[in-house]
């Protein structure tokens, strides 16, 4: 009887685990069926168009890229800087790198028009894009990550961990600036053609990533029915709000100086007050679901527990996501100032406000890469040793 | 010994008339396929000088010869192609209403070709910008980069298309300034059929040139000509 009692909830979360990986299988399915009917009947099925030529794909794909180089915060904070706490937990880090770079990437894969030549981008190289460039960036950062992470696992080479967290810090600054600079090399795009955009990439990936691994670790504590050490979920929970500070600084920061621009002042008000569903994606998902509210979740008094870091985190991703949408289809949807002072129409949109919606199969597609993230997370953490061992009385 | 001799001259004799038919097809075939042998050269510019004061309203004749002569449906949903458009303006201060002709400007710097990552988005030697649509992934990074709107997506599958110009599902397209037509001595199709002549086409760089000259004498400004793109196509009464 009572051997019975302590195995059967044992046997339950097996086959709880076996059904999450079957879900997230599906998911990553749905998304490849996405993919595949788009390549059959081609981006017609999408709601991109020769306006809003990058859509929700792109939007979960630079999420999860963005994220996967914030995350690695952890390991850098441990690594370099050696604070035990975090130390503990750079193999996780490392490992969702991997996992939502991975995730980042198929989508972008996935929904280019002609997916089937992606060898074609490494047997032609050209020099000048930043997409080629990032193409170099991507795939070095999977093998620094592995490397590290190896160093980390690998008692023999527990000396090189420190040079190879180094490594990875500085390569996803790079890769980061990267992702930010395809934006900013957008030279007659309102929106983008902006030296903020990589810095401010680059801190806005330090709050996502720290969403992101709160939300990780927190499952993966209360599955193994383990209590986070108040301390360093103090820690972690006072930096990841810094981090939401410093990154609306810099969205400030950019529609500020925007708005300062006469030639500017067009574009910001249609982004921030006339443009329908950016401003309220905007003002709604990112100042007050995106920061004001994990902000009071994190830094009020009454709340700032494990289930308040927890919904702070998801409210933060849901604002990331608000923002990227704002940022990346917002900025497409205003038209191109073409001729300046003029007012413009054609029937190609000239001078119109590009019209976009969703389709299923996109989002499909986003969500699918989303769900490869979670695969590679959720067998890595089963396979190999990636559980954060606590060190009590971290200094 | 001399039977096997005549033999053999007749073995060779054969063989080497077998393989003169069996090449000389392959041959005619190739230099036709090929056209030109001559390599487009630097020494020419191709451009366009767009008289927009003779560029009547509601005149569509540019648009209409592209399409037939590229084979593009016409359609004008926002995932149709269009590599050339006709835009309406209205200057905001003084009211003045005109219309032009858009489509790619054939920049000497194009943003388009910079940030290409298979480099499939190129610039001829003599001006013409193009997609190779054997390397283009579909990634609408050029789309994305473009200040002037001129490229498309091709959003479905293709039917009926014109051997002379080459498109595909996937990828991206816009003005090939009727490369096909061009290389063969002819004026892109648009150009041809302005009934106003109003697209005077021609090399930029042959001081003796019809566009030359009438640059020289007419003020004509290239569109957003603060990016420092030095495009190939210019307006006069911009």
């Amino acid at each position: 009887m009572n051997q019975m009692a302590s195995h059967s909830p044992l046997r339950f979360k097996n086959r709880l685990y076996y059904a999450l990986l079957a879900a997230g299988g599906l998911i990553v399915l749905l998304g490849l069926y996405a993919a595949h009917m788009m390549e059959t009947h081609g981006h017609i099925i999408t709601g991109m168009n020769n306006q809003i030529v990058w859509g929700a794909p792109h939007v979960f794909a630079i999420f999860l890229i963005i994220s996967a180089s914030g995350v690695l915060n952890v390991s850098s904070i441990g690594s370099v800087f050696n604070k035990p706490a975090y130390k503990a937990r750079a193999p996780l880090a490392g490992l969702l790198s991997i996992a939502m770079l991975a995730g980042g990437l198929t989508v972008l894969m996935l929904d280019l028009g002609r997916p089937e030549r992606i060898i074609v981008a490494a047997t032609h190289y050209n020099i000048t894009s930043v997409f080629a460039w990032n193409i170099l960036l991507y795939s070095g950062m999977f093998a620094a990550v592995v490397v590290y992470l190896w160093t980390m696992m690998e008692q023999r080479m527990k000396a090189w961990s420190k040079p190879a967290g180094f490594l990875v810090l500085v390569w996803r600054f790079i890769l980061t600036t990267g992702t930010g600079v395809i934006f900013s090399f957008l030279v007659a795009r309102q929106a983008f053609g902006t030296a903020i955009l990589p810095p401010m990439f680059i801190v806005i990936s330090f709050a996502w990533g720290m969403a992101v691994f709160h939300i990780v670790q927190s499952s993966i504590y209360a599955w193994n029915a383990k209590s986070l050490d108040e301390y360093v979920q103090k820690r972690m929970r006072n930096l990841m709000g810094l981090f939401v500070i410093a990154a609306l600084y810099f969205v400030a920061t950019y529609h500020l100086t925007n708005l300062y621009f006469a030639k500017q002042t067009e574009f910001e008000r249609f982004i921030l007050i006339g443009g329908g569903v950016y401003p309220l994606l905007f003002w709604a998902g990112y100042i007050l679901v995106g920061n004001i509210l994990p902000l009071l979740l994190i830094y009020h008094p009454s709340f700032g527990k494990t289930g308040s870091v927890i919904v702070a985190s998801i409210l933060i991703i849901f604002g990331g996501f608000s923002l990227l949408y704002v940022l990346i289809i917002g900025g497409q949807a205003f038209p191109l100032s073409i001729f300046p002072g003029f007012e413009a129409s054609s029937s190609f949109g000239d001078g119109a406000i590009g019209l976009y919606q969703p389709s299923i199969p996109e989002i499909m597609l986003g969500v699918g890469g989303v769900g490869i993230s979670f695969l590679i997370t959720a067998i890595g953490i089963r396979v190999l040793d990636f559980v954060p061992r606590e060190i009590p009385k971290s200094p | 010994m001399s039977d096997i001799n005549v033999q053999r001259r007749q073995f060779l004799k054969t063989s080497v008339g077998a393989a003169a038919v069996a090449i000389a097809p392959g041959m005619l075939l190739f230099d036709m396929a090929h056209g030109k042998t001559e390599a487009v050269t630097g020494k020419v510019r191709w451009g366009m000088l767009i008289d927009t004061a003779n560029c009547a309203d509601g005149c569509n004749e540019c648009v209409t010869a592209c399409n037939k002569e590229n084979g593009l449906s016409g359609g004008l949903s926002p995932t149709d192609s269009q590599w050339i458009r006709k835009v309406d303006l209205r200057d905001k201060r003084s009211g003045r209403e005109f219309s032009l002709p858009m489509m790619c400007q054939h920049c000497e710097n194009p943003p388009c070709v910079d940030v290409c990552p298979t480099g499939s988005s190129f610039k001829r030697a003599d001006g013409i910008v193009l997609v190779d649509k054997h390397l283009c992934i579909g990634c609408r990074y050029c789309m994305m980069a473009c200040p002037y709107k001129a490229r498309s997506f091709v959003h479905e599958p293709l039917h009926d298309q014109k051997p002379d110009v080459p498109r595909g599902k996937g990828t991206v397209e816009s003005c090939t300034m009727c490369v096909h037509r061009v290389d063969k001595g002819q004026q892109p199709a648009c150009a041809e059929a302005c009934p106003n002549k109003s697209i005077l086409f021609g090399n930029l760089n042959d001081p003796e040139s019809d566009i030359s000259k009438k640059i020289r004498s007419v003020a004509s400004i290239q569109i957003r000509a603060d990016l420092g793109l030095n495009t190939g196509l210019r307006y006069q009464g911009l």
